[in-house]
C-alpha cells in the first residue's frame, strides 16, 4: 500500500513556519486574528483545507522527526500532555508553553465577556428525577409521620397528666360495720391522714356529695340512708413520691375498723399500660411510614438511575468515582426530601394549630368534655420539636437512601 | 505494505519489561497492550479472536475495518468498558482483569474518549460539558475556567460555550466532545468514528486537530471506516476483519 506521497513533485513546497501556523490554526477552526470586540478570538472555518499538506509529514513522529518548528503554534496549556514517559519538550516549546501560561494568567485576570460564572449546574438533570411525584409522596409520608408524632406527644402528655392526677389522690374508704359508729371512725381516719407526711390535705366527703356520686348509677330520689354505703375521705398528696402510703395503710387498717386505703395503683398501672401502648403504636406507625417512604425513595432512585443511564455512563468514562455519582443523586434527593418533609411538617403544624383552636373550651358540653379528656389539642413544644425532627429525619433518610441505592446499584454493575 | 500480522502466536509475558520490535522500544512502556485477546458475547461466536496489539506513547493510529468487524467492541475493550473473555489487556501497566472497580476511575482519567454519538449531556451547556471531567475531579471552577474557555476557543467553540448541545451542529458537537476528552490532558485519545457525522472538509479539519494533539504528546487512536480520511494521513493502521487484527505500520 503506497501512501507515502511526501516526495510527490506535484505537491506544493513545504510551507514556511508562518504558513504552517496559519494553516494549522485555520484547520482547527480558529483565526489567530483578533477582532475589535474586546480582543476575543473570532473562530471561523477555513473555506478549504488541504489535509494532505506536508505538515503531517513534518509532525508525525512515525514518519519523520518534528524538525519543522510547529511548536510556535499557540495551543492552550490545557491540552499539553505531561506524561512521565513523554520526551522532554524542546526549549522553544517550553518557552511557548510558558508564554501560553503567562497569557492564560493574564486572561484570568482580565474580565472576559461571556465567560461562564458557574459550572455547578446539576449533572443529573432535575426533571429526570421523578421530582413532583416523589415530593408528594415524601410530603404525605412526612405529614402522616408528623401527625403521628404530634398525636404521640399529645397522648403521652395527657397520660402523664392523668397519672399525676390519679397518683396525687388517695381515698380512704370506711365501710359501715354493724354495731360500730361511723363518725368516730371517719374522724380518726381523717386525723391519721392529716398527720401522715406528704399529705397536703384530707377531706371528708359528705353524705349528700356521696349520694350525688351514686346518682348516675342508682338514679335520683332514692333514700340511701337505709343502704350500707361506705364513706370516703379524700386525701390530696403534696408529693406522691414523698408520701409514706405504706405507713398510712398500716395505721388505717390497724386503728380504724372496716377502713381501707385505695391509692389507685390499679388505675395508674392501667394508665401507664395505655400510655405505653399508645407510644409503641405511634412509634410503629412512624417507623412504618418512614419505611414506606424509604422504599419509595429506593424505587425513585432506581428509576432516576435507569432514566439517566447515559449520564452515568458518561460520568464513568470521564473518570467519575461511584461516590461522586452517588453524591450527585444524593444532593438531588436531599433537596426533594427537604422540600417534601417541610411541606408535610408545615401541614401537620397547621393541623395542630387548627385542632388546638377547635378544641378550646367554648363553654359547651362537647368542648368541655374533650378538654377534660385531652386538656386541649395542644401538642406542646415536644410535639413541634418532634415535627421538626421528623422533617430532618425525612430529608436525611431520603438522601442516605438514595446514596446507598446508587452505590449498591453501581456496585452490582461490576 | 503489511509490516506485521498479529493474528496468532504465543502469548506475550504479562509482566515486566522486555525488548520490543525493530524500533528498539521497550514494549513494557506501551500505554495499552493486547495479548491474544478474545471476546465473545454470551455463548455466541468470538467477536474478537487472538487480538494482539500495542499503543505506544505519542503514537498515531487508525483502527479500521468493515462494519460489524468489531471496531466498537475493540474500543470498548480499550477504555475498559468490557472485559475480555480471554487473553491479557494491559492499560498503563495494569492488567485489566485485576483492576478493581475502585481503580478504574484513575485509569480512565488518563484516557480521553470521543464517542461516535458524542455523548454530550443535553442539559449542560457546551462549557459545562467540556468542564465535566474537571468537575468530576473535584476541582474548583475558578481554577479551570480559563483553561476550558481557552480550549473551547481553540476548537472554535468560543462563541458557543453557553449553548446547549441540541442547538449545536454535528461538527460543533464533535468538537465539543473532543474538547471534553482533552480537557484533562489524557495520555491517549480514543476516537470512535469522529468524522462519521461531519462533512469531508470538517473531517479533514478534525483530522488535523488530532494530528496536532499527537504532536503535542497525546497518543491517538481513531476508529474509522472512512478510507478517504485515512488516505489523507500516513499513519499506522490497525485493520479488523472477521475478528482478527492486521497491523500496517
Amino acid at each position: 500500500m503506497a501512501r507515502d506521497d511526501r516526495h510527490d513533485p506535484t505537491r506544493p513546497p513545504p510551507p514556511s513556519p508562518r504558513d504552517l501556523r496559519a494553516s494549522l490554526s485555520s484547520s482547527i477552526g480558529i483565526s489567530q486574528g483578533r477582532s475589535g470586540r474586546g480582543g476575543r478570538v473570532e473562530p471561523h472555518f477555513a473555506p478549504e483545507f488541504d489535509a494532505a499538506a506536508p505538515v503531517e509529514a513534518a509532525t508525525h513522529p512515525f514518519i519523520a522527526p518534528s524538525d519543522v518548528p510547529l511548536a510556535t503554534v499557540e495551543v492552550p496549556a490545557a491540552v499539553v500532555v505531561e506524561a512521565s514517559g513523554a520526551p522532554a519538550p524542546s526549549p522553544r516549546r517550553s518557552a511557548t508553553r510558558r508564554k501560553g501560561a503567562e497569557k492564560a494568567g493574564r486572561r484570568k485576570e482580565r474580565p472576559r465577556t461571556g465567560t461562564p460564572e458557574t459550572g455547578g449546574r446539576d449533572i443529573v438533570p432535575p426533571q429526570a428525577v421523578a421530582g413532583r411525584a416523589l415530593v408528594l409522596v415524601v410530603a404525605i409520608m412526612g405529614f402522616l409521620a408528623c401527625l403521628a408524632v404530634g398525636g404521640l406527644a399529645l397522648v403521652s402528655e395527657a397520660a402523664r397528666d392523668w397519672q399525676l392526677d390519679v397518683s396525687r389522690e388517695v381515698t380512704i374508704q370506711v365501710k359501715p360495720v354493724d354495731g360500730v359508729a361511723m363518725e368516730p371512725r371517719l374522724k380518726r381516719a381523717t386525723e391519721i391522714a392529716q398527720s401522715t407526711p406528704g399529705v397536703r390535705s384530707a377531706r371528708l366527703v359528705g353524705e349528700s356529695e356521696g349520694e350525688k356520686l351514686l346518682e348516675p348509677w342508682l338514679g335520683s330520689g332514692l333514700d340511701l340512708a337505709s343502704l350500707p354505703i361506705p364513706r370516703l375521705v379524700v386525701i390530696d398528696l403534696a408529693d406522691p413520691a414523698a408520701a409514706d402510703l405504706t405507713a398510712l395503710k398500716a395505721r388505717i387498717s390497724a386503728e380504724v375498723h372496716g377502713a381501707s386505703v385505695d391509692d389507685h395503683s390499679i388505675w395508674a398501672a392501667r394508665l401507664r399500660t395505655m400510655a405505653g401502648t399508645a407510644v409503641v403504636a405511634g412509634v410503629a406507625v412512624v417507623v412504618l411510614m418512614l419505611t414506606a417512604m424509604v422504599l419509595s425513595v429506593v424505587f425513585a432512585t432506581r428509576a432516576a438511575m435507569a432514566g439517566n443511564r447515559d449520564v452515568i455512563e458518561v460520568l464513568h468514562f470521564v473518570g467519575a468515582e461511584d461516590r461522586f455519582i452517588a453524591g450527585e443523586f444524593q444532593r438531588h434527593f436531599l433537596k426533594l426530601g427537604l422540600i417534601g418533609g417541610a411541606i408535610g411538617g408545615v401541614a401537620a403544624i397547621l393541623v395542630f394549630v387548627v385542632a388546638d383552636f377547635a378544641t378550646r373550651t367554648r363553654g359547651d358540653a362537647l368542648s368541655d368534655q374533650a378538654h377534660a379528656l385531652f386538656g386541649g389539642f395542644s401538642v406542646g413544644w415536644s410535639g413541634h420539636l418532634g415535627t421538626v425532627a421528623v422533617v430532618a429525619a425525612v430529608a436525611v433518610l431520603t438522601a442516605v437512601t438514595s446514596r446507598r441505592t446508587v452505590l449498591g446499584h453501581l456496585g452490582r454493575l461490576d | 505494505m503489511v509490516v506485521e500480522e498479529h493474528a496468532l502466536g504465543p502469548p506475550a509475558p504479562s509482566r515486566g519489561r522486555r525488548r520490543g520490535g525493530a524500533d528498539g522500544r521497550e514494549r513494557g512502556d506501551d500505554l495499552i497492550r493486547f495479548e491474544n485477546v478474545g471476546l465473545r458475547y454470551g455463548m455466541g461466536a468470538e467477536v474478537l479472536r487472538d487480538v494482539s496489539l500495542e499503543i505506544a506513547p505519542r503514537s498515531f493510529q487508525f483502527l479500521t475495518g468493515p462494519s460489524g468487524a468489531g471496531k466498537t467492541t475493540l474500543m470498548r475493550l480499550l477504555f475498559m468498558s468490557l472485559k475480555p473473555t480471554r487473553g491479557l489487556i494491559s492499560v498503563f501497566g495494569h492488567d485489566t482483569a485485576r483492576v478493581t472497580r475502585a481503580q478504574l476511575p484513575a485509569l480512565r482519567r488518563r484516557i480521553g474518549v470521543v464517542f461516535q454519538d458524542f455523548r454530550l449531556l443535553d442539559h449542560l451547556t457546551t462549557y459545562e460539558n467540556v468542564a465535566l471531567p474537571l468537575r468530576v475531579l473535584g476541582k474548583a471552577e475558578s481554577g479551570y475556567r480559563a483553561d476550558v474557555v481557552d480550549l473551547l476557543e481553540w476548537v472554535g467553540l468560543g462563541e458557543r460555550m453557553h449553548v446547549l448541545p441540541p442547538v449545536l451542529s454535528g461538527g460543533e458537537k464533535q468538537r465539543a466532545a473532543i474538547a471534553r476528552a482533552l480537557i484533562t490532558k489524557p495520555e491517549i485519545l480514543l476516537a470512535d468514528e469522529p468524522t462519521g457525522n461531519v462533512d469531508p472538509p470538517l473531517a479533514r479539519r478534525l483530522l488535523r486537530l488530532f494530528v496536532e494533539l499527537n504532536r503535542l504528546g497525546t497518543s491517538v487512536l481513531i476508529a474509522t471506516h472512512d478510507l478517504a480520511l485515512m488516505e489523507q494521513f500516513d499513519a499506522r493502521r490497525i485493520v479488523l476483519a472477521e475478528g482478527r487484527v492486521r497491523i500496517y505500520e
